[in-house]
């Protein structure tokens, strides 16, 4: 069986920036795959150029079936849930009408159904009391928890993170890490982009490193982490675990 | 002769009245016309293609450069010249108003559409709607807020701007006025029920549109 995603000397540039360069990659179903890297290396244009909200060169697969401009976007992008870092809820919608808006509209299913459906991924985060809120009066943890029911209640096939937790306050971060976790512990098929480095650690099947445009390094999380190969990814880690060790002033 | 200027009003009342409802049939056309073509010219400006905003620019400077009366000679005169098929008055006013009405109105669609964050475009394409869906649900009812006291001071230019119809012969409610001032010399009284007429439709309008921008403000 081919594997969810695909990509083979894929590549993009904006202009005269070569953001994504010849990247190979696979990520078979149910894993959870952790994109780190510095600022500016690319990892959310990655993210953005596999349900097409960015449009690159080379070959790009998904479930097989060859994706490039000409593709009904709009259809594969059903099966791909994204969040951002932003969350981006609707913000003249209630929780509710964001979450039942793509199954409505786009899915075509029925009210009672998706419904239901919503009202328990919303107690699954936690949200059951929230549903008839508007986003303006939830903090930001919980507007990102919603975002991720919003794209969970598509019945995707993966889900993109795009550094999820980078605009939260520190005490919001694990209500929205657990539910990752707990999707990660469902089988769900993940690819998180964070520069939560413990997280990564925690949940990743795989941590993928970029530098550059390209993936600089990849492998396990035990073995990335305690002896990353590349000079690049040392550096990386170094400034991390600086870090989370400041030293005591003298 | 009629011996008081309450009596006059009274005797000119139905021919005043017909001028008020061509005025406001002119009005409430290009109104109409000018909101759907505004909205149109608004979603394809903000669409950032470059071609269709250089050329949605040009029509905009178009009508801004030049003054509704040439466009409306333009239009009765100029076009059964050029191509044989000659309009009625009353058509040629509300397609010329339509036209400018269109432009302004879509400066305010656009510009309300692109003060909208750009992820929330994208935030509704990644849950697979079509570019209709993500106008009609999530773009524009966005932009709505912001969108609407400009659009109704556009409203209320259009319906002054109907009066610029008497030019080209439409017997509006200010024609009818000047011929009956021809026939009683009543400027003043004719004049003033005719500057009430307008500000009875204009003012609240206006005081619409600040009331909405006052409770809208924290958008
Ligand atoms: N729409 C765009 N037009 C031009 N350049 C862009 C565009 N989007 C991204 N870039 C450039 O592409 C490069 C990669 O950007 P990207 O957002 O993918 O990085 P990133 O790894 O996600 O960084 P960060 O950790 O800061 O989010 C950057 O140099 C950025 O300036
Ligand atoms: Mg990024």
């Amino acid at each position: 069986m081919s594997a969810l995603i695909e990509l083979s000397g894929f590549s993009k540039r904006f202009g005269d920036t070569q953001v994504l360069r010849e990247i190979d990659l696979r990520v078979e179903r149910g894993e959870v795959v952790v994109i780190i890297g510095p600022s500016g290396c690319g990892k959310s244009t990655l993210l953005r150029c596999l349900n097409g909200l960015e449009i690159g060169e080379g070959g790009l697969q998904f479930a097989g079936e060859a994706l490039d401009a000409g593709s009904d976007w709009s259809r594969v992008r059903q099966r791909i849930g994204m969040v951002f870092q932003s969350y981006q809820l609707f913000p003249h919608m209630t929780v509710l009408e964001n979450i039942l808006l793509g199954p409505l509209q786009v899915q075509k299913r029925a009210r009672a159904e998706v419904q239901a459906q919503a009202e328990a991924l919303l107690t699954r985060v936690g949200l059951g009391e929230r549903a008839g809120a508007y986003p303006r009066e939830l903090s930001g943890g919980q507007q990102q928890r919603i975002a991720i029911v919003r794209a969970l209640c598509m019945n995707p096939e993966v889900m993109l993170f795009d550094e999820v937790t980078a605009a939260l306050d520190p005490e919001m971060v694990k209500e929205v890490l657990d539910v990752i976790l707990d999707l990660a512990d469902g089988g769900m098929t993940l690819l998180i982009v964070t520069h939560e480095m413990a997280f990564a650690r925690a949940v990743a099947d795989r941590i993928l490193f970029m530098d550059e445009g390209r993936i600089a390094e990849e492998g396990e999380p035990q073995a990335f982490f305690s002896a990353p190969r590349t000079a690049r990814a040392q550096q990386f880690l170094e400034r991390f675990s600086y870090l989370q060790n400041v030293p005591r002033r003298k | 002769m009629p011996s008081s200027g309450l009596e006059l009003l009274w005797q000119v009342a139905p021919q005043l009245g017909r001028g008020a409802i061509q005025t406001l049939a002119i009005a409430l056309a290009a109104i109409l016309c000018s909101t759907l073509g505004g909205l149109l010219y608004g979603v394809l400006g903000s669409l950032g293609r470059r071609a269709l905003d250089a050329l949605l620019r040009f029509y905009l400077e178009l009508f801004r450069a030049i003054p509704l009366l040439v466009w409306l000679y333009l239009f009765f005169f100029g076009l059964p010249l050029l191509t044989g098929v000659s309009l009625s008055s009353f058509a040629c006013a509300v397609l010329v108003l339509s036209l400018w009405g269109a432009s302004e109105v879509g400066e305010v669609v656009r510009g309300g559409l692109q003060s909208l964050p750009r992820a929330q475009r994208e935030a509704g394409l990644a849950l697979g709607l079509s570019t209709w869906q993500l106008y009609r649900l999530v773009l524009i009812p966005q932009a709505l807020k912001r969108m609407t006291p400009p659009t109704i001071n556009v409203y209320t230019r259009l319906i002054k701007g109907s009066s610029l119809a008497v030019l080209i012969g439409v017997i509006e409610v200010i024609k009818v006025g000047q011929q009956i001032i021809e026939r009683t010399h009543e400027h003043v009284l004719i004049y003033g029920t005719l500057f009430v007429f307008f500000f009875l439709i204009c003012y609240p309008l206006s005081l619409a549109s600040r009331a909405l921008e006052r409770r809208w403000s924290y958008a």
